[in-house]
Protein backbone atom coordinates (compact mmCIF):
# COMPACT_ATOMS: atom_id res chain seq x y z
CA UNK A 1 0.00 0.00 0.00
CA UNK A 2 1.72 3.62 -0.94
CA UNK A 3 2.36 5.89 1.76
CA UNK A 4 0.44 9.31 1.88
CA UNK A 5 2.66 12.24 1.69
CA UNK A 6 2.92 15.46 -0.08
CA UNK A 7 5.01 14.09 -2.85
CA UNK A 8 2.19 10.79 -3.45
CA UNK A 9 -0.64 13.93 -3.85
CA UNK A 10 1.92 15.92 -6.23
CA UNK A 11 2.28 12.72 -8.49
CA UNK A 12 -1.42 11.56 -8.05
CA UNK A 13 -2.38 15.11 -9.54
CA UNK A 14 0.05 14.58 -12.41
CA UNK A 15 -1.60 11.49 -13.02
CA UNK A 16 -5.29 13.42 -12.86
CA UNK A 17 -5.57 11.26 -9.77
CA UNK A 18 -6.67 8.22 -11.52
CA UNK A 19 -4.87 5.15 -10.03
CA UNK A 20 -5.25 5.84 -5.87
CA UNK A 21 -5.57 2.56 -4.51
CA UNK A 22 -8.38 1.59 -2.40
CA UNK A 23 -7.64 2.02 1.09
CA UNK A 24 -8.48 -1.97 2.66
CA UNK A 25 -9.20 -4.90 1.59
CA UNK A 26 -12.98 -6.34 1.28
CA UNK A 27 -11.83 -9.96 1.92
CA UNK A 28 -13.68 -12.85 2.01
CA UNK A 29 -14.34 -14.70 5.80
CA UNK A 30 -12.04 -17.11 6.32
CA UNK A 31 -13.21 -20.66 8.66
CA UNK A 32 -11.76 -19.42 11.75
CA UNK A 33 -9.53 -16.64 13.37
CA UNK A 34 -7.24 -16.24 16.18
CA UNK A 35 -9.21 -13.29 17.55
CA UNK A 36 -12.71 -11.83 16.27
CA UNK A 37 -13.46 -8.84 16.83
CA UNK A 38 -17.43 -7.89 16.99
CA UNK A 39 -17.84 -4.21 15.80
CA UNK A 40 -16.10 -1.71 13.43
CA UNK A 41 -16.00 1.22 15.03
CA UNK A 42 -12.92 3.14 16.18
CA UNK A 43 -12.27 1.27 19.60
CA UNK A 44 -13.03 -2.34 17.33
CA UNK A 45 -10.74 -1.03 14.62
CA UNK A 46 -8.27 0.73 16.65
CA UNK A 47 -7.96 -2.58 18.72
CA UNK A 48 -6.97 -4.41 15.61
CA UNK A 49 -4.38 -2.03 14.18
CA UNK A 50 -2.58 -2.05 17.73
CA UNK A 51 -2.88 -6.27 18.02
CA UNK A 52 -1.28 -6.06 14.51
CA UNK A 53 1.40 -3.50 15.00
CA UNK A 54 2.15 -3.77 18.61
CA UNK A 55 1.54 -7.28 19.48
CA UNK A 56 2.21 -8.86 15.85
CA UNK A 57 -0.89 -11.04 16.10
CA UNK A 58 -2.61 -10.44 12.70
CA UNK A 59 -4.89 -13.82 12.34
CA UNK A 60 -7.94 -11.20 12.96
CA UNK A 61 -11.04 -10.24 11.73
CA UNK A 62 -13.39 -7.40 12.48
CA UNK A 63 -17.31 -8.51 11.40
CA UNK A 64 -19.16 -5.18 11.31
CA UNK A 65 -23.00 -5.47 10.81
CA UNK A 66 -23.57 -2.37 8.71
CA UNK A 67 -20.37 -0.60 7.50
CA UNK A 68 -17.30 1.14 9.64
CA UNK A 69 -17.46 4.15 11.16
CA UNK A 70 -21.24 4.03 10.60
CA UNK A 71 -22.29 3.92 14.23
CA UNK A 72 -21.48 6.08 17.20
CA UNK A 73 -17.88 6.72 15.27
CA UNK A 74 -19.53 8.65 13.04
CA UNK A 75 -22.29 10.18 15.12
CA UNK A 76 -20.58 12.13 18.20
CA UNK A 77 -19.38 15.40 18.01
CA UNK A 78 -15.87 14.56 17.81
CA UNK A 79 -14.80 16.32 21.21
CA UNK A 80 -11.08 15.35 22.79
CA UNK A 81 -10.21 15.85 26.72
CA UNK A 82 -8.94 14.41 29.66
CA UNK A 83 -9.92 16.47 32.16
CA UNK A 84 -11.68 13.59 34.76
CA UNK A 85 -11.66 13.78 37.95
CA UNK A 86 -10.69 10.09 39.67
CA UNK A 87 -7.12 9.12 38.91
CA UNK A 88 -8.00 6.51 37.07
CA UNK A 89 -9.90 8.23 34.16
CA UNK A 90 -7.47 10.82 34.50
CA UNK A 91 -5.21 7.99 33.53
CA UNK A 92 -7.49 6.12 30.74
CA UNK A 93 -8.37 9.67 28.84
CA UNK A 94 -5.16 10.93 28.82
CA UNK A 95 -3.16 7.86 27.57
CA UNK A 96 -5.84 8.27 24.86
CA UNK A 97 -4.82 12.29 24.27
CA UNK A 98 -1.06 11.62 24.44
CA UNK A 99 -1.97 8.81 21.71
CA UNK A 100 -4.19 11.55 19.54
CA UNK A 101 -1.29 13.47 19.40
CA UNK A 102 0.88 11.35 17.44
CA UNK A 103 -1.99 9.69 15.68
CA UNK A 104 -1.95 11.09 12.40
CA UNK A 105 1.88 10.40 11.95
CA UNK A 106 1.35 6.92 13.41
CA UNK A 107 -0.92 5.65 11.27
CA UNK A 108 -0.05 7.86 8.17
CA UNK A 109 -3.72 9.34 8.04
CA UNK A 110 -4.86 12.49 8.69
CA UNK A 111 -7.12 12.55 11.37
CA UNK A 112 -7.39 16.30 11.64
CA UNK A 113 -6.78 16.23 15.74
CA UNK A 114 -7.00 19.95 15.96
CA UNK A 115 -5.89 20.98 19.62
CA UNK A 116 -7.86 24.04 20.20
CA UNK A 117 -8.89 23.85 23.25
CA UNK A 118 -12.19 22.76 25.85
CA UNK A 119 -13.84 25.26 27.77
CA UNK A 120 -15.83 24.28 30.31
CA UNK A 121 -18.02 27.24 31.41
CA UNK A 122 -19.07 27.38 34.87
CA UNK A 123 -22.24 29.39 35.20
CA UNK A 124 -22.94 28.79 39.21
CA UNK A 125 -21.40 28.98 42.75
CA UNK A 126 -21.47 25.08 42.82
CA UNK A 127 -20.00 25.00 39.19
CA UNK A 128 -16.88 27.07 39.82
CA UNK A 129 -15.86 24.73 43.13
CA UNK A 130 -16.44 21.40 41.27
CA UNK A 131 -14.17 22.71 38.76
CA UNK A 132 -11.25 23.94 40.61
CA UNK A 133 -11.23 20.82 42.15
CA UNK A 134 -11.30 19.22 38.81
CA UNK A 135 -8.43 21.51 37.83
CA UNK A 136 -6.40 20.85 40.84
CA UNK A 137 -6.66 16.98 40.95
CA UNK A 138 -5.99 17.43 36.96
CA UNK A 139 -2.56 19.21 37.34
CA UNK A 140 -1.74 16.63 40.31
CA UNK A 141 -1.78 14.49 37.28
CA UNK A 142 -0.31 16.09 34.55
CA UNK A 143 -2.88 17.36 33.15
CA UNK A 144 -3.11 20.50 31.98
CA UNK A 145 -5.99 22.52 32.98
CA UNK A 146 -6.86 26.25 33.69
CA UNK A 147 -9.15 28.75 35.29
CA UNK A 148 -10.28 31.49 33.46
CA UNK A 149 -12.65 34.05 34.93
CA UNK A 150 -14.96 35.31 32.70
CA UNK A 151 -13.32 38.00 30.83
CA UNK A 152 -11.05 35.74 30.03
CA UNK A 153 -12.95 33.20 28.71
CA UNK A 154 -14.44 35.81 26.56
CA UNK A 155 -10.94 36.35 24.99
CA UNK A 156 -10.25 33.00 24.05
CA UNK A 157 -14.01 32.75 22.77
CA UNK A 158 -15.07 36.41 21.55
CA UNK A 159 -18.60 35.24 20.33
CA UNK A 160 -19.77 33.86 24.24
CA UNK A 161 -22.10 36.51 26.21
CA UNK A 162 -20.72 37.24 29.32
CA UNK A 163 -23.00 39.86 30.54
CA UNK A 164 -24.32 39.46 34.27
CA UNK A 165 -28.07 39.71 32.88
CA UNK A 166 -27.65 36.64 30.97
CA UNK A 167 -30.25 34.06 31.55
CA UNK A 168 -26.48 31.45 32.26
CA UNK A 169 -24.12 34.12 33.96
CA UNK A 170 -20.87 32.85 32.77
CA UNK A 171 -19.01 33.35 36.06
CA UNK A 172 -15.73 31.80 34.57
CA UNK A 173 -14.49 28.53 33.01
CA UNK A 174 -11.83 25.86 32.99
CA UNK A 175 -9.74 25.44 30.00
CA UNK A 176 -7.61 22.31 28.81
CA UNK A 177 -5.50 23.88 25.96
CA UNK A 178 -4.88 20.25 24.49
CA UNK A 179 -8.27 19.70 24.35
CA UNK A 180 -9.90 19.67 21.10
CA UNK A 181 -11.72 17.71 18.07
CA UNK A 182 -10.60 15.09 15.29
CA UNK A 183 -12.60 14.13 12.14
CA UNK A 184 -14.08 11.23 13.28
CA UNK A 185 -14.25 9.44 9.83
CA UNK A 186 -10.58 9.71 9.40
CA UNK A 187 -10.52 7.89 12.64
CA UNK A 188 -11.79 4.75 11.27
CA UNK A 189 -10.77 4.76 7.88
CA UNK A 190 -7.30 5.83 9.33
CA UNK A 191 -7.11 2.36 11.32
CA UNK A 192 -9.10 0.35 8.95
CA UNK A 193 -6.37 1.17 6.54
CA UNK A 194 -3.67 0.74 9.56
CA UNK A 195 -4.84 -2.82 10.17
CA UNK A 196 -5.73 -4.53 6.61
CA UNK A 197 -2.43 -3.46 5.31
CA UNK A 198 -0.70 -5.69 8.40
CA UNK A 199 -3.62 -8.61 7.16
CA UNK A 200 -6.30 -8.16 9.50
CA UNK A 201 -9.37 -8.75 7.82
CA UNK A 202 -12.13 -6.21 8.12
CA UNK A 203 -15.56 -7.63 7.13
CA UNK A 204 -18.19 -5.22 6.58
CA UNK A 205 -22.35 -6.30 6.52
CA UNK A 206 -21.85 -9.30 8.49
CA UNK A 207 -23.84 -9.22 11.08
CA UNK A 208 -23.50 -11.63 14.65
CA UNK A 209 -26.17 -13.38 15.20
CA UNK A 210 -24.52 -15.68 17.74
CA UNK A 211 -21.73 -16.71 20.08
CA UNK A 212 -20.85 -20.56 20.27
CA UNK A 213 -19.06 -22.07 23.09
CA UNK A 214 -17.62 -25.38 23.66
CA UNK A 215 -18.38 -28.21 26.06
CA UNK A 216 -16.44 -26.39 28.97
CA UNK A 217 -17.97 -22.94 27.91
CA UNK A 218 -14.85 -20.89 26.66
CA UNK A 219 -16.24 -19.71 23.32
CA UNK A 220 -15.73 -21.28 19.50
CA UNK A 221 -16.92 -18.77 17.31
CA UNK A 222 -19.65 -16.35 15.97
CA UNK A 223 -22.75 -17.31 13.67
CA UNK A 224 -23.07 -14.63 10.96
CA UNK A 225 -25.03 -13.55 8.36
CA UNK A 226 -22.29 -14.67 6.18
CA UNK A 227 -21.78 -17.99 7.95
CA UNK A 228 -19.83 -19.86 10.83
CA UNK A 229 -16.76 -18.45 11.79
CA UNK A 230 -14.62 -20.04 14.39
CA UNK A 231 -12.11 -17.65 16.77
CA UNK A 232 -9.89 -18.24 20.17
CA UNK A 233 -10.67 -15.14 21.28
CA UNK A 234 -13.90 -12.97 20.75
CA UNK A 235 -13.80 -8.99 21.90
CA UNK A 236 -17.27 -7.56 21.92
CA UNK A 237 -16.76 -3.40 20.81
CA UNK A 238 -20.37 -3.00 20.19
CA UNK A 239 -21.17 0.25 21.77
CA UNK A 240 -24.99 0.88 22.34
CA UNK A 241 -25.84 -2.60 21.11
CA UNK A 242 -23.42 -4.95 23.58
CA UNK A 243 -25.73 -6.08 26.00
CA UNK A 244 -27.62 -8.02 23.45
CA UNK A 245 -24.62 -9.31 21.33
CA UNK A 246 -23.38 -10.12 25.29
CA UNK A 247 -26.38 -12.04 25.49
CA UNK A 248 -26.18 -14.37 22.63
CA UNK A 249 -23.27 -15.92 24.81
CA UNK A 250 -25.30 -15.85 27.93
CA UNK A 251 -23.81 -12.98 30.06
CA UNK A 252 -25.62 -10.16 31.12
CA UNK A 253 -24.55 -6.93 31.48
CA UNK A 254 -24.82 -3.34 33.85
CA UNK A 255 -25.57 -1.13 30.81
CA UNK A 256 -28.58 0.54 29.44
CA UNK A 257 -28.66 2.39 26.13
CA UNK A 258 -29.87 5.76 25.61
CA UNK A 259 -29.83 7.76 22.16
CA UNK A 260 -27.99 10.87 22.92
CA UNK A 261 -28.54 13.46 20.27
CA UNK A 262 -26.11 16.19 17.69
CA UNK A 263 -27.19 18.65 15.47
CA UNK A 264 -25.09 20.63 12.86
CA UNK A 265 -26.07 24.45 11.60
CA UNK A 266 -24.98 25.42 8.01
CA UNK A 267 -22.10 26.60 7.63
CA UNK A 268 -20.95 29.91 8.66
CA UNK A 269 -17.66 31.90 8.71
CA UNK A 270 -15.10 30.89 11.57
CA UNK A 271 -16.80 32.15 15.20
CA UNK A 272 -16.15 29.37 17.59
CA UNK A 273 -12.35 28.73 17.61
CA UNK A 274 -12.37 26.38 20.37
CA UNK A 275 -14.64 23.74 22.24
CA UNK A 276 -17.26 25.22 24.23
CA UNK A 277 -18.86 23.05 26.91
CA UNK A 278 -21.66 23.51 29.68
CA UNK A 279 -22.38 20.74 31.98
CA UNK A 280 -25.15 23.05 34.05
CA UNK A 281 -27.05 23.54 30.75
CA UNK A 282 -25.95 20.42 28.91
CA UNK A 283 -24.76 22.41 26.14
CA UNK A 284 -21.55 21.78 23.87
CA UNK A 285 -20.71 23.69 21.15
CA UNK A 286 -18.03 23.65 18.37
CA UNK A 287 -17.06 24.80 14.75
CA UNK A 288 -16.05 22.05 11.67
CA UNK A 289 -13.49 22.76 9.45
CA UNK A 290 -16.21 23.08 7.40
CA UNK A 291 -18.16 25.68 9.22
CA UNK A 292 -20.59 23.79 10.46
CA UNK A 293 -21.52 24.57 14.17
CA UNK A 294 -21.49 21.00 15.65
CA UNK A 295 -23.81 21.09 18.99
CA UNK A 296 -24.38 18.20 21.24
CA UNK A 297 -27.26 17.57 23.51
CA UNK A 298 -28.12 15.35 26.18
CA UNK A 299 -29.00 11.57 26.43
CA UNK A 300 -32.90 10.78 26.58
CA UNK A 301 -34.23 9.69 29.72
CA UNK A 302 -35.51 6.35 28.37
CA UNK A 303 -33.89 3.31 27.08
CA UNK A 304 -33.96 2.93 23.47
CA UNK A 305 -32.01 1.64 20.06
CA UNK A 306 -34.12 4.24 17.70
CA UNK A 307 -30.52 6.47 16.46
CA UNK A 308 -33.53 9.28 16.93
CA UNK A 309 -34.18 10.88 20.27
CA UNK A 310 -36.57 13.33 21.41
CA UNK A 311 -37.66 16.91 20.53
CA UNK A 312 -37.12 18.38 23.47
CA UNK A 313 -33.74 17.53 23.99
CA UNK A 314 -32.36 18.84 21.33
CA UNK A 315 -34.53 22.27 21.92
CA UNK A 316 -33.54 22.46 25.26
CA UNK A 317 -30.07 22.52 23.78
CA UNK A 318 -30.52 24.68 21.25
CA UNK A 319 -32.19 27.18 23.92
CA UNK A 320 -28.91 27.45 25.90
CA UNK A 321 -27.03 27.48 22.91
CA UNK A 322 -28.70 30.56 21.89
CA UNK A 323 -28.64 31.92 25.61
CA UNK A 324 -24.69 31.73 25.50
CA UNK A 325 -24.44 32.59 22.22
CA UNK A 326 -27.28 35.44 21.22
CA UNK A 327 -25.24 35.86 17.49
CA UNK A 328 -26.58 32.22 16.94
CA UNK A 329 -30.53 32.75 17.22
CA UNK A 330 -31.14 32.92 13.63
CA UNK A 331 -28.55 30.27 12.78
CA UNK A 332 -30.67 27.36 10.70
CA UNK A 333 -29.81 23.62 11.82
CA UNK A 334 -29.14 21.62 8.78
CA UNK A 335 -29.35 17.63 10.15
CA UNK A 336 -30.01 16.56 13.61
CA UNK A 337 -29.44 12.74 14.55
CA UNK A 338 -28.91 10.10 17.59
CA UNK A 339 -26.36 7.72 18.15
CA UNK A 340 -27.06 4.70 20.98
CA UNK A 341 -24.69 5.02 23.94
CA UNK A 342 -24.49 2.58 26.35
CA UNK A 343 -23.90 3.40 30.13
CA UNK A 344 -23.23 2.18 33.03
CA UNK A 345 -24.08 3.01 36.05
CA UNK A 346 -21.06 4.95 37.47
CA UNK A 347 -20.57 6.28 33.62
CA UNK A 348 -16.69 4.20 33.53
CA UNK A 349 -16.18 1.98 30.51
CA UNK A 350 -15.76 -2.40 30.66
CA UNK A 351 -12.56 -2.71 29.26
CA UNK A 352 -11.31 -6.69 29.80
CA UNK A 353 -12.73 -10.01 31.08
CA UNK A 354 -16.23 -11.64 31.11
CA UNK A 355 -17.40 -14.53 32.92
CA UNK A 356 -17.07 -16.39 29.84
CA UNK A 357 -13.47 -17.76 28.69
CA UNK A 358 -11.82 -16.07 25.41
CA UNK A 359 -15.01 -13.65 25.43
CA UNK A 360 -13.15 -10.31 26.38
CA UNK A 361 -15.94 -6.89 26.01
CA UNK A 362 -15.01 -3.19 25.85
CA UNK A 363 -17.90 -0.64 26.51
CA UNK A 364 -19.94 1.20 28.89
CA UNK A 365 -17.97 4.30 27.31
CA UNK A 366 -21.95 6.14 27.32
CA UNK A 367 -21.41 9.95 26.18
CA UNK A 368 -17.66 9.69 25.87
CA UNK A 369 -16.47 7.28 23.50
CA UNK A 370 -14.41 9.05 20.78
CA UNK A 371 -12.05 10.97 22.39
CA UNK A 372 -11.00 7.43 24.38
CA UNK A 373 -10.70 6.02 20.92
CA UNK A 374 -6.79 5.27 20.47
CA UNK A 375 -6.66 4.71 24.52
CA UNK A 376 -9.24 2.29 24.58
CA UNK A 377 -8.15 0.46 21.62
CA UNK A 378 -4.22 0.32 22.77
CA UNK A 379 -4.82 -1.06 26.30
CA UNK A 380 -8.11 -3.25 25.29
CA UNK A 381 -5.46 -4.69 22.36
CA UNK A 382 -2.83 -5.36 25.34
CA UNK A 383 -5.04 -7.14 27.46
CA UNK A 384 -6.09 -9.27 24.45
CA UNK A 385 -2.72 -9.97 23.31
CA UNK A 386 -1.01 -10.78 26.66
CA UNK A 387 -4.28 -11.95 28.49
CA UNK A 388 -3.61 -9.79 31.55
CA UNK A 389 -5.06 -5.75 31.55
CA UNK A 390 -2.94 -3.10 31.11
CA UNK A 391 -2.08 -1.14 33.81
CA UNK A 392 -4.06 1.79 32.54
CA UNK A 393 -7.45 -0.30 32.02
CA UNK A 394 -6.84 -2.79 34.95
CA UNK A 395 -9.49 -0.77 37.27
CA UNK A 396 -12.31 -0.98 34.99
CA UNK A 397 -13.15 -4.70 35.31
CA UNK A 398 -16.71 -5.81 35.00
CA UNK A 399 -15.69 -7.08 38.80
CA UNK A 400 -16.15 -3.88 40.03
CA UNK A 401 -19.82 -4.18 40.42
CA UNK A 402 -20.01 -6.79 42.64
CA UNK A 403 -16.85 -5.43 44.69
CA UNK A 404 -17.70 -1.96 44.65
CA UNK A 405 -15.32 -0.16 43.72
CA UNK A 406 -16.58 1.76 41.08
CA UNK A 407 -15.52 5.09 39.46
CA UNK A 408 -18.17 7.01 39.78
CA UNK A 409 -17.68 9.75 37.07
CA UNK A 410 -21.42 9.87 37.30
CA UNK A 411 -20.96 11.89 40.26
CA UNK A 412 -17.82 14.13 39.87
CA UNK A 413 -18.26 15.16 35.97
CA UNK A 414 -21.51 16.44 35.85
CA UNK A 415 -23.66 15.09 33.15
CA UNK A 416 -21.52 15.53 30.16
CA UNK A 417 -18.91 13.31 28.90
CA UNK B 1 -42.07 13.14 21.61
CA UNK B 2 -43.43 10.54 22.53
CA UNK B 3 -47.04 10.44 24.04
CA UNK B 4 -47.71 8.65 26.78
CA UNK B 5 -51.15 7.27 28.25
CA UNK B 6 -51.21 7.72 31.65
CA UNK B 7 -53.06 4.89 33.71
CA UNK B 8 -54.43 6.90 36.44
CA UNK B 9 -55.01 9.85 34.81
CA UNK B 10 -56.78 8.11 31.86
CA UNK B 11 -55.46 10.79 29.33
CA UNK B 12 -52.57 10.73 26.41
CA UNK B 13 -49.84 13.26 27.77
CA UNK B 14 -46.72 14.80 26.31
CA UNK B 15 -43.46 13.36 27.02
CA UNK B 16 -42.53 16.41 29.07
CA UNK B 17 -44.71 15.79 31.67
CA UNK B 18 -42.99 12.25 32.52
CA UNK B 19 -39.91 10.88 34.64
CA UNK B 20 -38.49 8.02 33.68
CA UNK B 21 -37.77 5.62 36.31
CA UNK B 22 -35.98 2.73 35.05
CA UNK B 23 -36.34 -1.02 34.05
CA UNK B 24 -39.87 -2.46 35.92
CA UNK B 25 -40.69 -5.67 37.82
CA UNK B 26 -36.85 -5.30 39.65
CA UNK B 27 -38.10 -6.72 43.35
CA UNK B 28 -35.93 -6.02 46.05
CA UNK B 29 -34.51 -8.85 47.68
CA UNK B 30 -36.38 -9.81 50.71
CA UNK B 31 -32.95 -11.99 51.83
CA UNK B 32 -30.58 -8.85 52.09
CA UNK B 33 -28.93 -10.37 54.84
CA UNK B 34 -27.80 -13.41 53.48
CA UNK B 35 -27.40 -12.01 49.88
CA UNK B 36 -24.25 -12.95 47.92
CA UNK B 37 -22.22 -9.78 46.59
CA UNK B 38 -22.58 -11.03 43.01
CA UNK B 39 -26.61 -11.03 43.93
CA UNK B 40 -26.52 -7.58 44.73
CA UNK B 41 -24.71 -6.20 42.17
CA UNK B 42 -27.44 -7.94 39.53
CA UNK B 43 -30.57 -6.10 41.56
CA UNK B 44 -28.54 -2.82 41.90
CA UNK B 45 -26.57 -2.91 38.39
CA UNK B 46 -27.43 -5.38 36.18
CA UNK B 47 -29.95 -4.29 33.62
CA UNK B 48 -32.14 -6.95 30.57
CA UNK B 49 -31.59 -3.33 27.89
CA UNK B 50 -33.34 -5.22 25.84
CA UNK B 51 -33.61 -4.37 21.96
CA UNK B 52 -37.33 -4.79 21.95
CA UNK B 53 -40.13 -5.00 24.25
CA UNK B 54 -38.66 -3.02 27.43
CA UNK B 55 -41.23 -2.96 30.61
CA UNK B 56 -40.35 0.12 32.24
CA UNK B 57 -41.60 2.30 34.69
CA UNK B 58 -42.53 6.03 34.35
CA UNK B 59 -43.70 8.63 36.46
CA UNK B 60 -46.48 11.70 36.20
CA UNK B 61 -44.45 14.18 37.51
CA UNK B 62 -45.89 17.12 36.43
CA UNK B 63 -49.92 15.71 36.63
CA UNK B 64 -51.12 13.05 39.01
CA UNK B 65 -47.64 12.56 40.39
CA UNK B 66 -47.89 8.55 40.27
CA UNK B 67 -45.74 6.02 39.65
CA UNK B 68 -47.01 3.30 36.67
CA UNK B 69 -45.69 0.79 34.60
CA UNK B 70 -45.48 0.65 30.39
CA UNK B 71 -44.36 -1.41 27.58
CA UNK B 72 -42.74 0.17 24.86
CA UNK B 73 -40.51 -1.50 21.93
CA UNK B 74 -37.17 0.40 22.36
CA UNK B 75 -36.62 0.04 18.50
CA UNK B 76 -39.59 2.08 17.61
CA UNK B 77 -40.17 4.03 21.12
CA UNK B 78 -43.91 2.88 20.49
CA UNK B 79 -46.06 2.44 23.35
CA UNK B 80 -47.81 -1.12 23.66
CA UNK B 81 -49.53 -0.88 26.93
CA UNK B 82 -49.12 0.82 30.13
CA UNK B 83 -50.47 -0.38 33.09
CA UNK B 84 -50.79 0.23 37.02
CA UNK B 85 -47.32 -0.17 39.13
CA UNK B 86 -47.74 -3.33 41.18
CA UNK B 87 -49.80 -5.27 38.86
CA UNK B 88 -47.68 -8.14 36.65
CA UNK B 89 -46.26 -7.83 33.13
CA UNK B 90 -48.96 -8.25 30.79
CA UNK B 91 -48.24 -10.83 28.15
CA UNK B 92 -47.32 -9.67 24.71
CA UNK B 93 -47.48 -11.15 21.20
CA UNK B 94 -43.36 -10.27 20.84
CA UNK B 95 -40.88 -11.86 22.61
CA UNK B 96 -38.90 -9.63 24.60
CA UNK B 97 -35.73 -9.84 22.49
CA UNK B 98 -37.45 -9.72 19.32
CA UNK B 99 -35.67 -7.76 16.80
Amino acid sequence: MSKFSFFEIMRKALNHNEDWQRQWADPEPKKDYDIIIIGGGGHGLGTACYLAKEHGLTNIAVLEKGWIGGGNTGRNTTIIRSNYLYDESAALYDHSVRLWEGLSQDLNYNVMFSQRGVMMLAHTDHDRHSFQRHIHANRLNGIDNEWLDAGQAQDYCPALDISPAARYPVIGAALQRRGGVARHDAVAWGYARAASECGVHIIQNCEVTNITRHANGSVSGVETSRGFIGAKKIAVVAAGNTSNVMRMAGVRMPLESYPLQALVSEPLKPVIPCVIMSNSVHAYISQSDKGELVIGAGTDQYVSYSQTGSLPVISHTLEAICELFPIFRRVRMMRSWGGIVDVTPDRSPIIGETPVPGLFVNCGWGTGGFKATPGSAHVFAHHLATGTPHPVNAPFTLKRFETGRLIDEAAAAAVAH
Amino acid sequence: MLLIHCPVCGEDRPETEFTYAGEAHIARPSNPDTLSDADWAQFLFYRTNPRGIHAERWRHTHGCGRFFNALRDSVSDKFIQTYPAGTPRPATAKPENAQ
